[in-house]
């Protein structure tokens, strides 16, 4: 029977900032099928001009509470490269080791608290805590660690203090290192705990394949979330971040106020299914068996993967977090304070990956540190193409079903993203 | 004795206050046995208009979202600013020294003069509505929080400190940031995080607003200590108090 549907999600549910869903079919026929969103613009491009390069980490920090590690980094990252701070290599290991707590912080809360209640079909964690009690108990001991890893390294948890460019304004001792590296070992248990429970209830993820173009840092040898150049599943070359823009290719559709992406094709997805596949080779043994154990092969192009995906970068995070602790106190913390640019007029990059997909910020000062222009790319400008392309894809697989069906398999695609929304509207 | 109703709602801002409350960790199952969650978009996917108690974080910056405000004033007995773009206008203010058209052209070029990309001047909600209790800070402290749901719960009024932040650094015995040469805020802002900022190695921002009465001169006195001067403070002030730093001139 022709079949006539109207779908009218405003505001989804169980992510970061406001998206609606909208889709109408007369007859069978589809007439709008739309990731729409809606969020304030928050205008932080301009409100950077006129700062001083001392205070931008501070400021685009507030870009997002969820990755506001990430915004620090990438943009301590592009002041440093623009204004030729070099830092030593404590500096660097201490900051690769900060973000892996904010991976699984950010993992952690997508996994157990955003997507597990569509893989029980309740309507939230409040739910999940009568039923499954010892899942969420582990859930919120890892999210815990995640957190106070951050603290250690960054001073709070959430918009840090400790990170400066040239270095840290705040050491951790080595004896703090000692105890975290004890407490990521404790972990193991819990983070296998919640793989095995994504495992037996990942049959309730929709088997939906889209081939699409995958982007990420890549770095030989190493699943990086911090160093490298940008790589993509469409093409062999590698590209410097300082040439994120020839990737980007913003533009703006009239359906949203955050800016879209796409570069080899109509768009591309970041994250990390993305990571997933273009470094999976080079995940830690223990990553790599729950990838296996999890079903996760790449090149997998199912987007509700990506939530699997993270599972695997959890364990990944904490065996890399282990070992970077042992490097730093086999050479010992050495106490440094930040070292201090000579002003100049200049322009540079940053990139990381956030735990939702590659970031790029870039900033130009004039010869007395005081930002000129500054542009920021972030994950979920990245993926909101494709989303949509999702959407388009998806619909007349599933236009037969049952409407509050569609409603939900579209609403699972969306958190799949674990779109930071408001972050993508900065 | 019914539990109260609790919505949970967000305008523009980074959402990290919500994420300090999902941050309470273990203690978050305490709080549902004194409070019952009706709306949260960012965590649970239950809806209402019918709530005792809004959480609001974020600020106002266009007409639509000025509305819904209102609107959620009207459904509340109570309404909680959390965080410093609810309560001050936060790093949001920053824009009110812009003109919009050259804020719309700066950030999205060729494509500035579509419609959904109007802004007007950002505002905290106490310049729109009635607040009745402000959670100050960039993040809210979760401690902080814990101990506002913990009075509305029973009925007792929230206490904010009315001192500055450099109190609680002398109780954490952190060395003033003044002695590395830099500016610091934390002698006019309002204390109430425990200073986590100097401890961690960096100046205060004052994302929690300016103590009601700062001490005038006992902050002149710092600067002229340390060859600062008024202007170095008013700039830092701009962050999170762009108001009293700098009247926004008209849009």
């Amino acid at each position: 029977m022709p079949k006539t549907i109207d779908i009218d999600v405003h505001h989804v549910t169980r992510i970061e900032g406001h998206g609606n869903i909208r889709i109408q079919a007369v007859d069978g026929k589809v007439n709008k099928v739309e990731w729409q969103v809606p969020e304030a613009p928050r205008f932080f491009e301009a409100m950077l001009r006129g700062r001083s390069w001392q205070e931008v980490q501070t400021v685009v920090s507030r870009i997002c509470g969820i990755c506001s590690f990430a915004h620090s980094l990438a943009a301590i990252k592009a002041v440093e490269s623009a204004l030729g701070i070099e830092i030593s290599e404590q500096t660097d290991r201490l900051r690769m080791l900060a973000f892996g707590g904010e991976q699984l912080e950010s993992h952690i809360l997508h996994i157990g608290y955003l997507v597990a209640p569509d893989l029980v079909g309740v309507s939230s964690v409040v739910s999940l805590v009568k039923s499954h009690p010892e899942v969420v108990a582990a859930v919120i001991r890892a999210h815990r660690l995640g957190n106070e890893w951050m603290e250690l390294l960054g001073g709070r948890r959430t918009h840090p203090v400790s990170f400066r460019p040239g270095g840290f304004g705040k050491l951790p001792k080595e004896s703090e290192l000692k105890e975290l590296t004890g407490r990521l070992e404790q972990i193991v248990p819990d983070l296998s705990l919640i793989a095995q429970t994504v495992a037996a209830l990942a049959s309730r993820l929709p088997a939906f394949d889209r081939p699409t173009e995958y982007v990420a840092l890549v770095e030989p040898g190493v699943y990086t979330f911090y160093h490298g150049m940008i790589g993509s599943t469409d093409a062999p070359e590698r590209l410097p971040v300082d040439r994120f823009e020839q990737v980007a290719n913003e533009y703006l559709s009239p359906q949203s106020t955050a800016k879209w992406t796409r570069w080899h094709r109509d768009s591309y997805a970041v994250g990390a299914l993305a990571r997933f596949n273009l470094n999976h080779s080079h995940l830690h043994p223990l990553a790599t068996r729950t990838g296996t154990m999890l079903g996760l092969k790449p090149p997998c192009c199912n987007p509700y993967m990506n939530s699997v995906a993270q599972v695997v970068e959890a364990v990944e995070v904490v065996e890399a977090g282990m070992e970077q602790i042992d490097a730093l106190l086999t050479c010992g913390i050495k106490s440094e304070a930040p070292r201090k640019p000579k002003l100049q007029a200049g322009s540079g990059v940053g990139a990381v990956e956030a735990p939702r997909g590659t970031l790029f910020h870039k900033y130009a000062f004039d010869g007395n540190g005081i930002c000129t222009t500054a542009n920021i790319c972030i994950p979920t400008n990245q993926n909101h193409a494709n989303i949509q392309k999702d959407f388009e894809a998806m619909l007349p697989i599933v236009i037969d079903r049952d409407e509050t069906e569609i409603r939900l398999l579209l609403e699972m695609l969306v958190r799949a993203y674990d779109p930071c929304v408001s972050c993508s509207t900065h | 004795m019914a539990k109260p109703r609790v919505a949970i709602f967000d305008f523009a801002c980074c959402e990290g206050c919500q994420l300090q409350i999902i941050n309470m960790e273990e203690a978050i199952l305490d709080l549902l046995n004194v409070v019952q969650p009706v709306e949260w978009r960012e965590a649970i996917s239950d809806h209402s208009d019918e709530y005792d108690i809004a959480l609001v974080e974020g600020s106002i910056t266009r007409p639509e979202d000025e509305e819904r405000l209102k609107d959620i004033r009207r459904r509340a007995k109570i309404l909680v600013a959390l965080g410093a773009c609810a309560t001050t206008g936060g790093v949001n203010k920053l824009k009110n020294h812009i003109n919009s058209d050259e804020l719309k052209r700066c950030v999205y070029g060729a494509a500035a003069a579509m419609p959904h990309l109007d802004t007007s001047p950002t505002r905290s909600l106490r310049e729109i509505v009635k607040v009745d209790v402000e959670v100050h800070g960039c993040p809210m402290s979760t401690r902080e929080f814990v101990n506002v749901v913990r009075c509305l719960a029973t009925g007792t009024t929230p206490v904010t400190p009315n001192y500055p932040v450099c109190v609680e650094c002398k109780m954490r015995e952190t060395i003033c940031r003044y002695e590395y040469n830099e500016v610091c805020l934390g002698i006019i802002t309002r204390a109430g995080c425990d200073a986590p900022c100097p401890a961690g190695g960096q100046w205060c921002f004052g994302c929690r607003g300016l103590v009601d009465d700062p001490n005038v001169n006992a902050a002149n006195d710092i600067m002229a200590k340390y060859g600062r001067t008024a202007d170095d403070l008013r700039r830092r002030m701009e962050l999170f108090n762009s108001t009293e730093a700098r009247p926004c001139p008209r849009q």
